[in-house]
C-alpha cells in the first residue's frame, strides 16, 4: 500500500457565484495521489484541467468538497497556512517556464528557499547547484532567463520546482511550448525526478504521446474523471 | 533581519532591472529633496542672520523699575469718586536691592550675562553744537558679555576708566570729535562735566550710533544723581527662543518689569514665524508631490510586475512578503533620492556661499539633512502602501495568466 500525498474529497468549483452567469465547472472531483504515483491529466480544452490544478496547487480554492494535503485538510486553513504548505508540499511547473527576468538561473532555483528561510546557507545553495546539475545546466547557473533557450528555461523551472523537495510535482502543459526534441528531453527528466525524488508528479498535457507513457491518466470531461 | 533579506534582496532586483524607471523617479525625489534642504538652509541661514544682527546690539531680556502709579486715597463705602488722574511722571529711579537680583540672576544656568546699567538722559555740548543723547553707565567686563563693544569699535580704545566715555560714529559725526577730543555731558541734575572720547563704537543702528554714550557705572551714577542705583539690569540667555518664558518667570519672582526681546521686536517675531509658515507650506506641498511621483511609479510597476509576482507567490511566497517587497522599494526610492537631493543641495548651498550676493552665509545643520533623508525614506514607505497591498493581494491564479 502506497503513501497517500494528496486527496480529493467531493470536490466542486464554480464561477460568478449568486449571478445569472453562474457556472460550475467541476463537478465533484474524487481522487487521490500517492508517493510514486506519475499521473497525466488530460481532457479537452473548457474540461476544467487548470481549475483543478490550481486547486491542487493550493492557488485557488474550491466552492466545496474537501483538499487533503499530506494528510491535513486545508479548506479551513488561513491563507498563511495554505501558503507555508505550498511551499513546503508543493512545486509549480508552468507552461511559460515562467522564471524571474531579474534573477540568475541559480537564484531562481534558490527562490522558494529563500523565500521560506530568508539568507540562503551554503548548504541551500549547494543544493541549487546540485539541482542544475541534475537537470543538465550546470554550467548556466549565472546566466539570466532571456539568455536560455526555452528548453533550458524549463529545466530551470523543474529544478526549482524540487529547491524545497516538494511532495508533489504539478506540471501545467510543460511541454506545450517546447519542440519535440526539447519536450522528449524534459519528459524524460520527469521520469528520472520522480524516481530519484520519491515523490508524485502530475502532469496535465494534451499531447497523447506524453499521457501513453505515464503510469496513470485522469481524463477529465466536463468537470468529471472518466478513468 | 534575516526574514528581510529575501525581500531586500528581491526589491533591488526589481528596482535593478526597471533601471529607467528607478533613475527617473529618483531624479524626482532627489530634486524634490533638493528643493526642501535648500530652502530650509537658506531661511535658517536669514533667519538666523537677522536674529544675529537684532540681538548683536540689545539684551535677551531687559529688567526695569515698574512705573510708579498714583495711589488714591480709600473713600467711604457709601461715596461714589470721580477721578480725573494724570498719569505721574516717570522720574529716574533706582531697582531696588539691585545687588541682591544681580547675585541672584548670576546663579542661574539659563542666563549667560548679566549687566547691571544705569541709564538716562543727557546733552552732549561741543562749542555751540548740542546734542540729545542717552548716558549708558555700565561695567566693562559685565557688559561686553551682552554687546561685545570691541567687534563693533572702529577707532580709539576700549577704556570707559576716568573720565573716559565711548562715543557712537553718528554722534562723533555730528559734533565734529574725533579720539582724544573733549566734550561736555549735562544731565541737568549736577553740575556738568567733560570727558574724553576714549573710543568710538558703530554699531550699525543709525539711532543708537548717533545716541550712545558708553561711560563708567560709577560716573553715570553720580551725574544722574543715582548714587549706589542702577535703573536697568541687561541679561542674556543661552536658548534665545525661550527668552519670553525667562523673562516672565523673573518678573514674577522679581516683581520688575521684565521685557524679552521677542516683545520688543513683536514685528521681527511676526515676519520670522510668517517666513518659517510659508517654508513650511513649501515643505510639506514638495512633500506630497515626491510621494505621488513614488506611488504612481509603483502602481506601474505593481501592474509590469503581475506576472512575477504570481510566480513568487506560487513558488511559496506569503501576502506579506510582496507587501514588504514594495514597501522596501518605496523606502529606497525615498532613500537614494534624498541622498542624491542632499547632495545637490550642498552643492546649491556652496555655489550660494561662495558665489552668491554674500548677503549671508548659509549653514546646512546635519540634523537637517538626517531629517530630510529619514523623512523622504518614511514618505517612500507610506506612498508604496497602497501599490503594496494592491499586489499582496493579486490574485495568484490569474496574476500568473497575465501577460
Amino acid at each position: 500500500m502506497s503513501k497517500e500525498i494528496m486527496r480529493l474529497e467531493a470536490l466542486k468549483k464554480s464561477y460568478n457565484i449568486g449571478m445569472p452567469n453562474e457556472v460550475e465547472v467541476l463537478h465533484g472531483i474524487n481522487l487521490t495521489l500517492s508517493v510514486n504515483d506519475f499521473t497525466a491529466l488530460v481532457g479537452p480544452s473548457g474540461s476544467g484541467k487548470s481549475t483543478l490544478l490550481n486547486i491542487m496547487g493550493l492557488l485557488d480554492q474550491p466552492t466545496s468538497g474537501e483538499l487533503y494535503l499530506l494528510g491535513q485538510a486545508t479548506g479551513s486553513m488561513s491563507e498563511m497556512e495554505r501558503t507555508q504548505l505550498r511551499g513546503r508540499a508543493l512545486g509549480f511547473v508552468f507552461q511559460f517556464h515562467h522564471l524571474i527576468q531579474a534573477f540568475s538561473a541559480l537564484d531562481n532555483v534558490l527562490m522558494p528557499l529563500m523565500l521560506q528561510q530568508g539568507k540562503p546557507d551554503h548548504l541551500a545553495r549547494d543544493r541549487a547547484r546540485e539541482l542544475l546539475s541534475a537537470v543538465g545546466l550546470e554550467k548556466f547557473s549565472d546566466r539570466r532567463p532571456n539568455q536560455l533557450s526555452g528548453g533550458q528555461q524549463q529545466r530551470v523551472a523543474i529544478a526549482r520546482a524540487l529547491a524545497t523537495d516538494p511532495a508533489l510535482l504539478l506540471a501545467d502543459e510543460p511541454t506545450g511550448n517546447l519542440d519535440s526534441k526539447s519536450a522528449e528531453d524534459v519528459f524524460a527528466l520527469f521520469r528520472r525526478i520522480q524516481s530519484e525524488h520519491d515523490c508524485a508528479v502530475l502532469i496535465v498535457t494534451h499531447d497523447p504521446r506524453l499521457s501513453a507513457q505515464c503510469d496513470r491518466t485522469i481524463n477529465l470531461v466536463d468537470g468529471q474523471i472518466v478513468e | 533581519m534575516k526574514r528581510l533579506w529575501t525581500e531586500w534582496v528581491i526589491a533591488i532586483a526589481f528596482l535593478r532591472e526597471g533601471r529607467m524607471q528607478t533613475l527617473m523617479i529618483t531624479v524626482g525625489v532627489a530634486v524634490g529633496v533638493a528643493v526642501i534642504v535648500f530652502v530650509s538652509a537658506l531661511i535658517q541661514g536669514l533667519q538666523a542672520n537677522v536674529i544675529d544682527r537684532t540681538l548683536g546690539t540689545q539684551a535677551h531680556i531687559r529688567l526695569l523699575q515698574p512705573d510708579e502709579q498714583n495711589r488714591l486715597a480709600p473713600v467711604a463705602d457709601d461715596v461714589v469718586q470721580f477721578v480725573l488722574e494724570d498719569k505721574r511722571a516717570q522720574r529716574l529711579r533706582s531697582i531696588n536691592n539691585w545687588q541682591q537680583i544681580v547675585a541672584a540672576l548670576d546663579q542661574r544656568p539659563e542666563l549667560t550675562a548679566v549687566s547691571p546699567i544705569v541709564s538716562g538722559p543727557a546733552f552732549v555740548l561741543r562749542g555751540e553744537a548740542v546734542s540729545s543723547v542717552a548716558l549708558v553707565g555700565i561695567t566693562l567686563e559685565r557688559y561686553q558679555q551682552i554687546v561685545p563693544l570691541q567687534d563693533y569699535l572702529i577707532s580709539g580704545r576700549l577704556s570707559i576708566a576716568a573720565d573716559d566715555v565711548l562715543i557712537g560714529s553718528q554722534l562723533a559725526q555730528d559734533l565734529g570729535v574725533r579720539v582724544g577730543s573733549k566734550i561736555r555731558l549735562d544731565t541737568g541734575q549736577r553740575e556738568s562735566r567733560v570727558v574724553n572720547v576714549a573710543g568710538i563704537f558703530e554699531l550699525g543702528v543709525r539711532e543708537l550710533d548717533a545716541r550712545y554714550v558708553y561711560l563708567d557705572l560709577r560716573q553715570a551714577q553720580s551725574m544722574l544723581d543715582l548714587v549706589g542705583g542702577v535703573t536697568v539690569i541687561d541679561l542674556r540667555v543661552a536658548d534665545i527662543f525661550t527668552a519670553e518664558n525667562i523673562a516672565q518667570s523673573i518678573g514674577r519672582l522679581t516683581q520688575l518689569r521684565s521685557e524679552s526681546w521677542i516683545v520688543t521686536n513683536s514685528q521681527l517675531m511676526n515676519a520670522l514665524s510668517a517666513q518659517s509658515l510659508s517654508t513650511n507650506m513649501i515643505i510639506v506641498f514638495v512633500g506630497i508631490s515626491v510621494a505621488f511621483g513614488i506611488a504612481s511609479v509603483l502602481s506601474v510597476s505593481v501592474v509590469q510586475r503581475t506576472r512575477e509576482i504570481g510566480i513568487l507567490r506560487a513558488t511559496g511566497a506569503s501576502q506579506s512578503q510582496i507587501l514588504r517587497v514594495f514597501l522596501l522599494q518605496g523606502a529606497l526610492f525615498g532613500l537614494f533620492g534624498s541622498v542624491v537631493g542632499v547632495a545637490a543641495s550642498y552643492a546649491l548651498v556652496w555655489v550660494f556661499n561662495t558665489f552668491g550676493p554674500g548677503l549671508f552665509y548659509i549653514p546646512v545643520a546635519q540634523s537637517l539633512i538626517v531629517s530630510a533623508v529619514s523623512l523622504a525614506t518614511v514618505t517612500g514607505v507610506i506612498a508604496a502602501a497602497i501599490p503594496a497591498r494592491r499586489a499582496a493581494q493579486l490574485d495568484p491564479v490569474e496574476a500568473i495568466r497575465y501577460v
